[in-house]
């Protein structure tokens, strides 16, 4: 993208907090996400995990969508949370499917993937 | 009629025999295979007829069918050319060739493959058209490896013997040798006249000065194709194992066209051999040599067919000796009373074969006069002309080729007469002990005798009275005649005439010179003829079976000089050892690399198969990682 030539305008309410603070609450949300993926074997409690990290990132594009006054990224965040509804969807179907055969949804009995 | 349209049907006619034929094999009927099949090569014979009743000379007529191949600046269009050549050779084949069709019928018809067999034959005869009136040296080429083929088919016809499976491959392997000389000189040709087309080829070649290079290289490795498929030393031995193909197939593809094809060549491309009389020299050394080994191996064979074959590649020594003294009439004029004669006396033996319920030992024959008569007269006018005994046919173009022979070089001449000796040996030696003295079969076979049914006789019959008169198209001046043919053929050699008028000017020979030559030849003849009645019927001596320890100069002869063990000792030995080499080469170490990297792929994948746990925690773990080792890396290493 060009980068605009005119002095960034940014609105003096959110000028209070720094962007960088947005970062560090979006990293530290994005990991405590991927730490709930990788540790937890509910399958419920992992899909809680994934949107975590979505909405992780979703901030992160809000945050510089706002300081940089560019408005792509609030599409894209649009995006992602249409994105993230349709996959919701079909992911709890899936394991509801799946409680249903095995009565658990515990991740450490799912692996008829192997070979 | 036009002679464009005539000259498309003559090789159309065989081509649509064969498909009828070879594509409704089993499902047409046999009284419509013999039909069919006969009926093709007829109607081309028709054609011939008409065009050589319509052609005026002295110009070759071209027709051309398409344009073909385009490269560069070569061009080989599709076409014929019609001139007084190629109508002698298709009044021959296509002639010959439907007698021999007709005989066909009645030999083969109680066979399983009786329609294979006939459109096999239609399919040879296709080839050999194409290859007689091609235009260039390339549709020559296409009827030569067709010819090949077709006679590689023919010989292994009785595909269920390994043996004839062998004679088979031997002659095509042979003959694979000769057509690549053959292939090279076509190249060199392109290459030194930018041409193929025999018109342009020759017109350039008159140019070039007697006994240049690219010429004589051209029609040395012309001739080496010559050597394959008209059987000469080195390359002969293919041919008296031909034999083992059905007699019709050797009547006709070995006696009567394509083993002659050879010769049509170099008739063809007079005028470059004319250029270069080294080439001349050798192909006249191979020629004498040829004509005498197997003459000589023809005198104490005891299969009617082999002592047939042995015949035949003499006489070809005999065409191509002619050849060599710049006798090129002469030289067809052979082909033709040749064509006329040894199918005869093939078809004669057929016909004694199928009396005989397939023996071919003469041993156990003789006597046969009483049970055969049509076939032993028409096998004593063709033995009387392949021995050149006057008036007949063989009498007349091998004197012609003799007296060729006795201007150029009296060496050569005499090496001719003892040839001629022995043919006329051997041949009377075979007639006495096949057809006179008591019959030596078993009392089975004595029951069974019987002449042959009328389409095998009436094509003997025919060819009895070829071989009879065929000798009066061409009788010398000396003898009162006008030498039809010679003065027919004389356009064919106008450019030879102008390169090398020394070679073709009037014989110097006076006419007491030329009746002493006929009457050496005559006699030796008639003496031999004589001395073979004096030892088979008089003492009716009889050869021994192979059992018997024979004196050694006989012994030799007997194993044909021990030639085809010794290609097996220097060519066939040492190619085997090494493809043997070759073979374990590509067993052992090929093979090892291969089946090493096969079994190397599947170790891994047995082991980095593990991998795969099912856990699906384990797997996002692993995706984790692998993400952040990738962030990790770009971090670090800014690219």
């Amino acid at each position: 993208m060009q980068p605009t030539q005119m002095p960034v305008q940014v609105p003096e309410v959110i000028q209070l907090i720094d962007l960088k603070y947005y970062l560090i609450i979006s990293t530290a949300l994005f990991v405590i996400g991927i730490i709930g993926v990788l540790t937890r074997r509910n399958a419920i409690i992992i899909f809680m995990s994934i949107e975590l990290m979505l909405n992780a990132v979703n901030l992160l594009l809000i945050a510089f969508s706002s300081y940089r006054s560019d408005p792509t990224g609030q599409v894209f965040v649009f995006f992602i949370m249409a994105v993230a509804a349709a996959e919701v969807a079909v992911g709890l179907a899936i394991i509801v499917m799946i409680y249903r055969n095995i009565r658990s949804i515990d991740v450490g009995v799912l692996d008829k993937l192997k070979w | 009629m036009q002679t464009d349209l005539l000259v498309k049907l003559i090789p159309l006619f065989p081509l649509l025999g064969f498909l009828i034929n070879g594509l409704g094999f089993r499902r047409v009927p046999n009284g419509m295979v013999g039909l069919i099949s006969s009926a093709a090569p007829l109607a081309s014979f028709a054609c011939v007829v008409l065009l050589f009743m319509g052609f005026s000379g002295p110009q070759p007529e071209k027709v051309a069918l398409f344009d073909w191949i385009t490269v560069g600046h070569l061009n080989i269009p599709f076409s014929f050319q019609i001139d007084q050549l190629s109508l002698i050779m298709l009044l021959i084949v296509t002639g010959v060739g439907s007698l021999i069709h007709i005989y066909s019928i009645g030999y083969m018809h109680h066979d399983a493959g009786y329609g294979k067999f006939m459109a096999f034959l239609n399919l040879f005869l296709f080839f050999m058209l194409l290859l007689v009136m091609g235009s260039n040296y390339v549709i020559m080429f296409i009827g030569w490896e067709g010819v090949g083929l077709c006679s590689y088919l023919l010989i292994g016809f009785w595909n269920k013997n390994t043996n004839y499976n062998n004679a088979a491959r031997k002659a095509f392997v042979m003959n694979r040798i000769g057509d690549l000389g053959f292939l090279l000189g076509i190249f060199m040709i392109i290459a030194a006249f930018g041409s193929v087309e025999y018109t342009n080829v020759f017109e350039q070649a008159a140019g070039f000065p007697i006994g240049d290079p690219t010429v004589v290289a051209i029609t040395m490795l012309l001739f080496v194709g010559a050597m394959g498929k008209s059987a000469q030393i080195p390359l002969y031995t293919w041919l008296p194992d031909a034999m083992a193909g059905p007699t019709p197939v050797s009547a006709l593809i070995h006696a009567a066209t394509m083993v002659t094809a050879g010769i049509y060549m170099v008739v063809r491309s007079n005028i470059l051999y004319t250029l270069s009389p080294i080439t001349l020299e050798i192909v006249g050394g191979i020629a004498v040599v040829t004509l005498l080994l197997t003459a000589s191996i023809g005198l104490v064979q005891n299969d009617i067919k082999k002592v047939l074959a042995y015949s035949t590649v003499s006489q070809l020594g005999y065409m191509f000796l002619g050849l060599s003294v710049m006798g090129y009439t002469a030289g067809m004029f052979h082909v033709m009373t040749h064509a006329f004669f040894k199918a005869l006396l093939f078809l004669g033996a057929g016909s004694v074969i199928h009396a005989m319920s397939d023996e071919q030992d003469i041993r156990r024959m003789g006597g046969l006069r009483k049970y055969l008569p049509v076939t032993y007269w028409t096998f004593l006018i063709a033995t009387i002309a392949i021995a050149g005994i006057p008036p007949f046919a063989g009498f007349f173009s091998k004197d012609e080729i003799l007296m060729h022979a006795y201007e150029h070089n009296k060496f050569l001449w005499v090496l001719g007469v003892i040839g001629s000796a022995m043919t006329s040996f051997y041949m009377f030696r075979l007639l006495f002990l096949t057809f006179f003295g008591r019959f030596r079969g078993t009392e089975h076979q004595r029951e069974h005798l019987h002449e042959s049914p009328a389409t095998m006789t009436i094509p003997l019959l025919i060819l009895a009275v070829l071989s009879a008169a065929g000798g009066f198209l061409n009788v010398p001046e000396v003898l009162g005649g006008s030498a039809k043919l010679a003065n027919f053929l004389s356009p064919i050699f106008e450019l030879s005439r102008q390169a090398n008028p020394n070679a073709f000017g009037e014989t110097l020979l006076t006419h007491s010179e030329e009746y002493m030559l006929m009457g050496i030849s005559t006699g030796v003849a008639i003496l031999m003829a004589v001395v073979a009645y004096v030892i088979y019927v008089q003492r009716a001596v009889l050869p021994e079976s192979d059992l018997v320890e024979r004196p050694m100069t006989e012994k030799v002869l007997y194993n044909k000089y021990y030639v085809d063990e010794l290609y097996e000792a220097i060519i066939i030995k040492p190619i085997r050892g090494l493809s043997d080499v070759f073979y374990s080469f590509g067993e052992f170490l090929i093979d090892g690399v291969v089946n090493g990297t096969a079994w190397l792929v599947k170790q891994i994948s047995g082991q980095s198969r593990r991998l795969q746990t099912g856990s699906i925690s384990f797997y996002v773990f692993a995706m984790v990682v692998g993400i952040v080792l990738i962030l990790g890396v770009r971090f670090f290493i800014k690219i």
